[in-house]
């Protein structure tokens, strides 16, 4: 590995951005060169990416390097340079091979649209960012990224401008982040506090160094985890900030695999399994996991009511995230990003191939007004059903084997939350093929005027939903096989410390329960819906509370939007700004103003007054010398 | 001599403006045009020729001006009064060709007016003697009560005045100030010699700091930048945003920090107060604001909050990162004017509410408007982030005051997302309306207004390396003047324990060596 190697992976998405942002207005006419451009350059990244990772097989040594300095000075040095071990390599391989698809795939997408090489442009950005985010040696490069993952979200998301919902859920993205960022923030400047330096390395080192514990005790360190942990939870969508995710559907649907189901919302694991070092010392992975399993939980439950696709695949997203972070919480480091993997492949799939279904349905995203698409979409059904296997946990598809170890190691941590994480299993299972048993089977409840149009996508389309297929069925088996002694355990070993519960009781066991709930779920959905229509779903109030998303929406609005609006606006402005302040600016210049209009009046201009008043100083004068002097 | 140049090169642009302006528009234009470059070009041997290795003063010249009283005309750069020389001369051409088309009435008085300012500000920068100073400090006001005033919108004449006594009133203090150093200073105005402790430094301390606070302006002294602001024509505002309200936090480094190290101290926790409270207020406040003047200005008030912050941390960090954002500041506050004026110029609307879904329309427009808009939110890879982010840390690792100060100027930085992006969504994106159906795109003379700034936003996100090593030295010099003393004054307010260990090495030592000094001295 050299430094050129990582710059051409880095540079080359930047390059693709450059040129079709900045000629853009030439490509127009030639919307598929534009599109091949955008993919080709995650493509040199992608090749690039394989070239890294073979070069860490048989003992390689990771790669960390300084590229220039950034922002230097006497006593503190924060460079752009880049490190390249394990865990960079599994996230460079997820992000430049399921992002080249997915290029790929937006070449018949986005065929059409009005901004389509503004689209490409924005995706190569996002390559870029993330590819900083991942390879960054030091967390401020990781920021870095970190935020600008964050910009081209926020693009995406507000991609078809002229819609209003679309560009408010950019905002809220942006926003939402930020207020995580506000932590990952503060939480760098204690990191900085504590050991003067951001970088991976140094920071670990020094942390496991006997006399920092001693110095500091792991206060410190409590603090800065928890700080980190609130970036994590802004971008990767967890309680209380997952808000932004299910809105960010409003962008383009491959933007939706890309960024918000495989890449940049699993950045937040990324930062915790990186710094897993820390978390092991701070004890603080409880906290993360007890977000992670309710997350998982809750946003489960929310999908079990949704009627849009994207909605039931984005809810399903912040629920898999809440399983990753139960992962890396409990100090299943290896299996939180192993679940990170399977799940961008498999979740990566469902969203495609809910886009496939737009496509050919209009845009329509409303599973009631579906049904039975097996027929006239079988290739998109077969990948959907797939990807939904495996979220769901059947036997020997991906998300068994990651969910599976997950679970296995949540047992050791805490019995209580590996219950939950199973109900939720149950949930995801039966949620999903809730989806699958709607909207391809059945009866068509299709608009005839969209029906006639019904009809497969183009292969453009199809073959990156089939080549994405293999993986999300395979790769748990390939790469998982063995639990704990598998093959991505073993190459992700020397990234990770070891965890403080040793995962107990016997494997094959949790397997089978896993496996019984997984399929419970389905069997449960398939009982409920493979007749049934969704419009006659219950009306009771918890069904309504849920299918409302528990109004968490309204309640921020009602408790933090508005108060902080009008009272900028009232408070703030009107009465301090206006009233108060410029009242007394204003209220001194009136009262120097009466005061001189009142002393301009002895300014009569008759001498004889002038002259009155001047002996009357006089003899005032001289009294007061006189009786007082 | 190459500094007085660079002074006094668009006086005598003035001067030939005043004497050729028979020629015609074109021609005025021209000459002004001209003489702004000129004297960018010049100054940029300011920093070819500047010494990083010492942050002294540098290109000094000193001649007697007035013996008798002790005024020489004594001038000088270090580290940190270059950069706000080049961010003058740099804006300053640029807005000249910004005004090129929308000055009806009176364009030489314009052009000269404007030139005048530029001598105003730069000797400003370069004073190193008071009276000099305090000379061009007021005389800058002259030529902005004129652009204000006369090519000014309705309500000029109340914002003008405004701002004029509102600055006065300061200047009134700050002049009491220079007297009381005259006098405890040998009858003498030059800075360089002076030398503490002053007797009743507090006072004069405040005196100082009150002038400066009004021209940042820390809250509460701020309500008269947004009546300015929305008054003020377009380059007007370009130069006030930019340059002038920089006058306010370079004289804080330049005189309250290095001569009153003690009382700035003591002041600190009010100060940084306010300054967090004008970060917070000033972003709440833009966020309302119906007009997009209204709300540039408003987050001006918010940028320069965390100026200061920086100003007080005591830390090489927090104040280079002060140092720059001024600069940054400059820029990307000073583009948002610019682009500002240029949907007025095309609309003569300011309101928010008469815009939306020019993104259609204007797409150079919103891709130059979106990069600033990015710059004043800070987002990394541009200019905004790395100022923000050094002050932020500066502050926060040093502790010369509550942590709870860094925290709540951290949120700035989430409310800087809240108002620009909400701006930028209400005019840039959503439906076009009719009336703003061919508002036509920008030309390129616009553009080459607008280049220069953004390649300059860029540069500093991506490599501040040439800005940062120029004035590393010089804020060391401050950094150290403010700490020696100040540990000498308060030796109970010890360096907190856990910072010790994040400044092993250089700075550590340099703790170890202030604090046994201080005890030898007591």
């Amino acid at each position: 590995m050299s430094l050129e190697l990582i710059v051409v992976l880095l540079i080359a998405p930047l390059v693709g951005f450059l040129i079709n942002g900045l000629f853009g207005k030439w490509l127009k006419g030639n919307e598929k060169l534009s599109g091949w451009i955008g993919s080709v350059a995650v493509l040199i990244s992608l090749i690039c990416s394989i070239i890294a990772f073979a070069s860490l097989q048989g003992g390689g040594t990771p790669f960390d390097e300084t590229l220039y300095e950034w922002i230097t000075g006497e006593s503190f040095a924060f460079n752009i340079g880049f490190r390249v071990d394990a865990l960079t390599t599994v996230m460079l391989l997820v992000i430049t091979g399921v992002g080249f698809l997915i290029h790929v795939y937006s070449i018949g997408y986005m065929h059409g649209d009005a901004g389509y090489t503004r689209y490409f442009a924005y995706l190569n950005l996002f390559v870029f960012a993330m590819l900083i985010l991942v390879l960054g040696n030091n967390y401020l490069m990781m920021f870095v990224g970190w935020e600008g993952v964050g910009l081209c979200s926020y693009l995406l998301i507000g991609f078809w401008y002229d819609k209003k919902s679309a560009t408010d859920a950019g905002k809220k993205a942006f926003i939402v982040n930020r207020i995580g960022d506000f932590g990952f923030l503060l939480g760098m400047f204690t990191l900085f506090a504590a050991f003067g330096t951001l970088d991976f390395v140094a920071i670990f080192d020094a942390a496991e160094a006997d006399n920092f514990q001693k110095v500091f005790g792991t206060s410190t360190l409590v603090i800065a985890t928890l700080l980190l942990f609130v970036g994590a939870i802004g971008k990767s969508a967890q309680i209380p900030l997952y808000v932004w995710l299910p809105d960010a559907m409003e962008g383009p649907t491959p933007v939706s695999a890309l960024i918000h189901a495989a890449t940049m919302v699993t950045a937040g694991v990324y930062m915790i399994a990186r710094s897993a070092v820390l978390y092991n010392i701070a004890h603080t992975g409880e906290v993360v996991a007890w977000i992670g399993v309710l997350t998982a939980f809750f946003a489960a439950t929310i999908a079990l009511a949704q009627n849009d696709i994207k909605r039931i695949l984005a809810y399903s997203t912040v629920s898999q995230l809440g399983y990753m972070f139960l992962g890396v919480g409990v100090g299943a480091y290896a299996s939180g990003v192993f679940h990170l993997v399977t799940h961008a492949f498999f979740k990566g799939l469902m969203f495609l191939t809910a886009g496939s279904v737009m496509h050919a349905m209009a845009n329509e995203l409303d599973m009631r007004k579906m049904g039975g698409l097996k027929a006239k979409m079988p290739i998109t059904h077969w990948t959907f059903l797939v990807g939904a296997l495996a979220i769901a946990g059947f036997p020997f598809l991906s998300g068994f084997w990651s969910k599976d170890e997950i679970l296995h190691s949540a047992w050791g941590s805490s019995p209580l939350i590996y219950i939950i994480g199973l109900i939720t299993a149950f949930l995801t299972a039966f949620y999903m093929f809730r989806l699958i048993f709607v909207t391809f089977y059945g009866e068509s409840r299709v608009e005839p005027d969209v029906a006639s149009h019904l009809h497969e996508s183009p292969p453009v389309m199809w073959v990156p939903l089939a080549i994405l297929a293999i993986p999300s069925a395979l790769i748990g088996l390939l790469l998982g096989w063995g639990g704990h002694d598998s093959w991505f355990h073993h190459f992700t070993k020397s990234v990770f410390p070891e965890a403080h519960h040793e995962a107990s009781g016997n494997v094959v066991l949790f397997m089978v329960i896993s496996s019984i709930v997984g399929l419970a779920g389905i069997a449960f959905a398939w009982m409920r819906y493979s007749k049934r229509v969704p419009s006659t779903e219950p009306t009771n109030a918890l069904y309504k509370l849920i299918a409302n998303k528990y109004y968490i929406d309204e309640i921020y609005n009602a408790l933090i939007v508005q108060p902080i609006k009008n009272g900028s606006h009232y408070l703030l402005w009107r009465i301090v700004d206006n009233g108060v302040i410029d009242g007394i600016v204003n209220g001194v210049a009136s009262v120097i103003q009466i005061i001189g209009g009142t002393l301009r009046r002895l300014q009569t201009g008759i001498v004889q007054a002038y002259i009155v008043s001047m002996v009357l100083g006089i003899v005032l004068f001289l009294a007061y010398y006189l009786f007082f002097g | 001599m190459l500094l007085s140049t660079v002074i006094f090169l668009p006086l005598l642009g003035v001067i030939a403006i005043a004497l050729l302006r028979g020629l015609g528009a074109s021609a005025i234009k021209s000459i002004a045009l001209a003489i702004g470059v000129l004297t960018f070009v010049i100054s940029l041997g300011l920093y070819t020729g500047f010494d990083a290795t010492t942050g002294t003063f540098q290109n000094v010249t000193q001649q007697a001006w007035i013996p008798g009283l002790g005024i020489s005309y004594h001038i000088g750069i270090d580290g940190i009064s270059l950069w706000l020389v080049l961010l003058t001369t740099f804006l300053t051409p640029i807005c000249i060709l910004a005004a090129w088309n929308s000055v009806e009435k009176g364009l030489s008085g314009f052009m000269m007016s404007l030139l005048a300012l530029e001598t105003g500000m730069l000797g400003v920068f370069c004073a190193l003697d008071l009276f000099l100073f305090f000379v061009f400090w007021e005389s800058m006001l002259i030529p902005m009560y004129f652009l204000i005033g006369i090519w000014g919108g309705e309500r000029r004449i109340y914002a003008t005045v405004k701002f004029v006594l509102y600055t006065m009133a300061g200047s009134a203090l700050m002049l009491v100030g220079i007297l009381a150093l005259y006098f405890q200073n040998n009858n003498s105005f030059d800075l360089t010699t002076l030398s503490g402790p002053f007797s009743h430094s507090d006072l004069l301390f405040l005196g100082f700091f009150i002038a400066f606070a009004i021209k940042v302006p820390l809250f509460p002294f701020h309500t008269w930048l947004p009546d300015a602001h929305v008054e003020a024509p377009t380059v007007g505002s370009v130069i006030l945003a930019g340059v002038l309200l920089k006058m306010g936090t370079y004289g804080i480094i330049r005189f309250c920090l290095p001569l009153f190290p003690e009382a700035a101290a003591q002041f600190t926790p009010l100060i940084v107060t306010l300054a967090v409270i004008g970060i917070i207020y000033g972003a709440l406040v833009a966020m309302v604001q119906p007009d997009l003047k209204k709300l540039v200005a408003y987050s001006s008030v918010s940028h320069l909050g965390f100026v200061v912050l920086g100003l007080f941390s005591r830390n090489p960090a927090g104040i280079q990162g002060s140092v720059l954002q001024m600069i940054n500041h400059g820029l990307s506050t000073g583009a948002l004017f610019l682009l500002v004026g240029m949907i007025y110029e095309r609309r003569h609307s300011r309101m928010i509410v008469d815009f939306g879904g020019l993104s259609k329309r204007m797409p150079i427009f919103a891709v130059i408007f979106m990069i600033v808009t990015l710059s004043s939110i800070g987002l990394p890879g541009l200019n905004g982030f790395v100022g923000e982010y050094m002050i932020l840390l500066g502050s926060f690792v040093e502790g010369a005051f509550s942590k709870i100060h860094v925290i709540f100027a951290t949120v700035g930085v989430i409310l800087a997302a809240v108002y620009m992006l909400w701006m930028f969504q209400r005019v840039m994106f959503g439906t076009l309306d009719k009336t703003n159906a061919e508002l036509p795109d920008l030309n390129a003379r616009e553009i080459v207004v607008m280049l220069p700034i953004l390649l300059f936003i860029v540069w500093i996100g991506v490599y501040p390396k040439p800005f940062l090593s120029k004035m590393e030295k010089s804020v060391e010099i401050v950094v150290t003047q403010v700490k020696t003393q100040s540990a000498i004054g308060h030796l109970e307010k010890r360096v907190p324990p856990n910072t010790q260990f994040a400044l092993h090495g250089k700075q550590h030592e340099q703790h170890e060596k202030i604090e046994k000094e201080a005890e030898t001295s007591k």
